[in-house]
């Protein structure tokens, strides 16, 4: 468990307001109609690291999937096996329900990529750096298009400015901005919010919900589980070259999310009263601390908390103090990677 | 099909790349050719006997050309391809819908488009000074173009062959431009004795030299069949190489 719950602890640990970026459709497109279908993709590097082993994963059209993994888990060498920066060693790759190894020329044309890395010719304006890749990707010269694209980013001010001269930020959003300058259907964006502050981490939220509002495809690797629990439709656990999990983002903090409330009893309790035994309830600390560890995710334990106090109020049991805390999809993710590692 | 638009996207990128550090891509390379025609042809020149029925300064003139011509080819090139590949922008290539013929089209294509502009520069500065004429102009400007395609070719194997800018010097510093120094540039190799007129013939760009200043006086050291052959041969070769470059990711995708 971690920090202290409600869903404004989210916010209030990014220091952001909450966002109103695009929800998740109420209703997913089928499996049946993928826009990525991945099978057994490996890649083993000259050196002997296997990065990838049999990776199955499908991605559905118009959705945000997010893959989280901590450092060397794969991430980037799955994005760079799609997007043609890596060459697989074994596997097959479908976009768009074409095969991507013969298909590629006309492909990549409806992909787009968001590098970690700030890999740009720092000499180069954003208007002229941001032109050339969607003169890369086959496109015609657009300039309406370009021009709301900066302006979308807020760089439609620096668009004369060399790179060299913006800030990390604003590089970052020359890179998003070169990305979606062919106006991509399945967009990649690896680890969008590294190294950003929290001004642009939010803008780029509200931009990918905005994108997805459009029926962008989104895929992002990140470290931040906010990021995937606050936008992804569903989230891919990826550790050592391995999918351990792939769900939807509710459902998966519906099967193991938690929450847990410490109430500090004025008067320690012998036992429970008849009155609270319908709640997952356990006395500790000799009775002095009531602890509540129930709910799934979907907001289920913060109601449940409220009863429980009502409850208490009712059944005229005074506490002093009230603690709660809900486990996050990183609490998840970390536990799940252990688990793994522990069957290993 | 290929993806036009990208391979021109590519192609005017670079050529502006040119003009926009035109210091070091065009107004450096002139300079530098200029003071060789000043000291040699117009200085020196006078006081030298001609070479094979041509005045020294007009002797010089495709020597001088040519060494530019592969010098600023292959920098051109190499710089080219190697810095997005330092810079890491490698990835937007490698992502994009461009494949070998594009990437030849837009790095290769730009990188031999600006060699023609110098060379265009340094023969029109070159008539300040000394008096020369191109007796056969339309071969010469084909020759022109086709070394500049090979030797840009070269450059862009070269730029995703090194590691380093230390290797992406050593090749035109210490190999290009000696050789063509001894490549005939100042002199013609009749004038050797042996055995260094043979080992003089081992140097390949003695042919390439020789073959340019066939299409300016009518006259060459050596066979012109053989030059054109292995400057073609040397384009065929650089264009399989990157072929194989591009089939197999080797050092661009891992």
């Amino acid at each position: 468990m971690s920090g202290v719950s409600t869903s404004t602890h989210r916010a209030s640990r990014a220091g952001r307001r909450p966002l109103a970026i695009a929800g998740p459709p109420a209703i997913l497109p089928p499996v049946s109609e993928p826009i990525l279908d991945i099978r057994g993709l490996s890649k083993t590097y000259k050196g002997g690291l296997t990065a990838l082993e049999h990776i199955d994963l499908t991605i559905r059209r118009g959705e945000i999937f997010a893959l989280l993994g901590p450092n060397g888990a794969g991430k980037t060498t799955l994005i760079g096996a799609v997007c043609g920066l890596v060459r697989p060693s074994g596997g097959t790759i479908h976009a768009f329900g074409q095969d991507l190894s013969t298909r590629w020329r006309s492909l990549r044309r409806r992909i787009g990529l968001v590098p970690q890395e700030l890999a740009l010719d720092m000499f180069d304006t954003v208007s002229r750096t941001v032109n050339y890749s969607r003169g890369m990707f086959g496109c015609p010269p657009d300039p309406q298009r370009i021009e709301s694209v900066l302006r979308s980013l807020s760089l439609w001010d620096k668009r004369d400015a060399k790179l060299r001269e913006l800030s990390g930020g604003m590089k970052r959003r020359v890179l998003i901005a070169k990305a979606l300058s062919h106006d991509p259907d399945l967009l990649f964006l690896d680890e969008p919010s590294a190294g950003v502050d929290v001004e642009l981490r939010r803008d780029m939220w509200q931009q990918i919900g905005e994108l997805r509002a459009r029926g962008t495809t989104i895929i992002l690797t990140t470290h931040y589980i906010e990021e995937a629990e606050e936008m992804a439709d569903r989230v891919g656990v990826i550790n050592k070259g391995r999918i351990l999990l792939v769900d939807e983002t509710r459902a998966i903090m519906g099967q193991l999310g938690r929450t847990e409330a410490r109430f500090t009893l004025e008067t320690p309790l012998a036992a429970l009263p008849a009155a609270l035994q319908s709640f997952p309830l356990a006395l500790e600390d000799g009775g002095g601390l009531l602890v509540y560890r129930g709910g799934d995710g979907s907001g289920k334990g913060k109601r449940e908390v409220a009863d429980l106090t009502r409850a208490l109020v009712a059944a005229d049991i005074d506490f002093i103090a009230l603690e709660t805390a809900q486990s996050s999809l990183e609490e998840i993710f970390v536990g799940l990677v252990k688990n793994r590692e522990k069957a290993a | 099909m290929i993806n036009w638009r990208g391979a021109y996207a590519i192609f005017w990128h670079e050529l502006m790349r040119a003009f926009r550090t035109a210091f070091g891509s065009i107004i450096a390379p002139v300079l530098t050719t200029s003071l060789y025609f000043i000291v040699f042809g117009a200085a020196i020149g006078g006081r030298i006997n001609e070479i094979d029925g041509i005045p020294y300064g007009a002797f010089i003139v495709p020597g001088l050309l040519m060494l530019t011509l592969l010098s600023e080819s292959t920098s051109n090139a190499s710089f080219g391809i190697y810095m997005p590949r330092f810079t890491g922008a490698i990835y937007e290539l490698l992502s994009a819908p461009v494949g070998v013929p594009e990437t030849l089209i837009g790095f290769v294509g730009a990188a031999a488009a600006k060699s023609l502009i110098l060379a265009a520069i340094i023969l029109a500065t070159a008539t300040l000074f000394v008096d020369y004429t191109i007796v056969h102009p339309v071969l010469a400007i084909g020759y022109i173009l086709m070394v500049s395609a090979a030797f840009s070719l070269f450059g862009f194997i070269l730029g995703i062959w090194a590691d380093g800018f230390e290797r992406l010097q050593i090749v035109p510093l210490l190999i290009l431009t000696p050789l063509t120094f001894l490549g005939g540039t100042f002199y013609s190799i009749d004038m050797l004795g042996q055995p260094w007129r043979a080992i003089a013939l081992a140097n390949p760009i003695v042919y390439l030299v020789n073959g340019l200043r066939w299409t300016f006086s009518g006259t060459s050291d050596v066979n012109i069949w053989l030059s054109f052959g292995m400057t073609l041969g040397f384009l065929a070769v650089c264009v399989g190489i990157i072929t194989f470059i591009f089939r197999t990711g080797w050092r661009l995708r891992d």
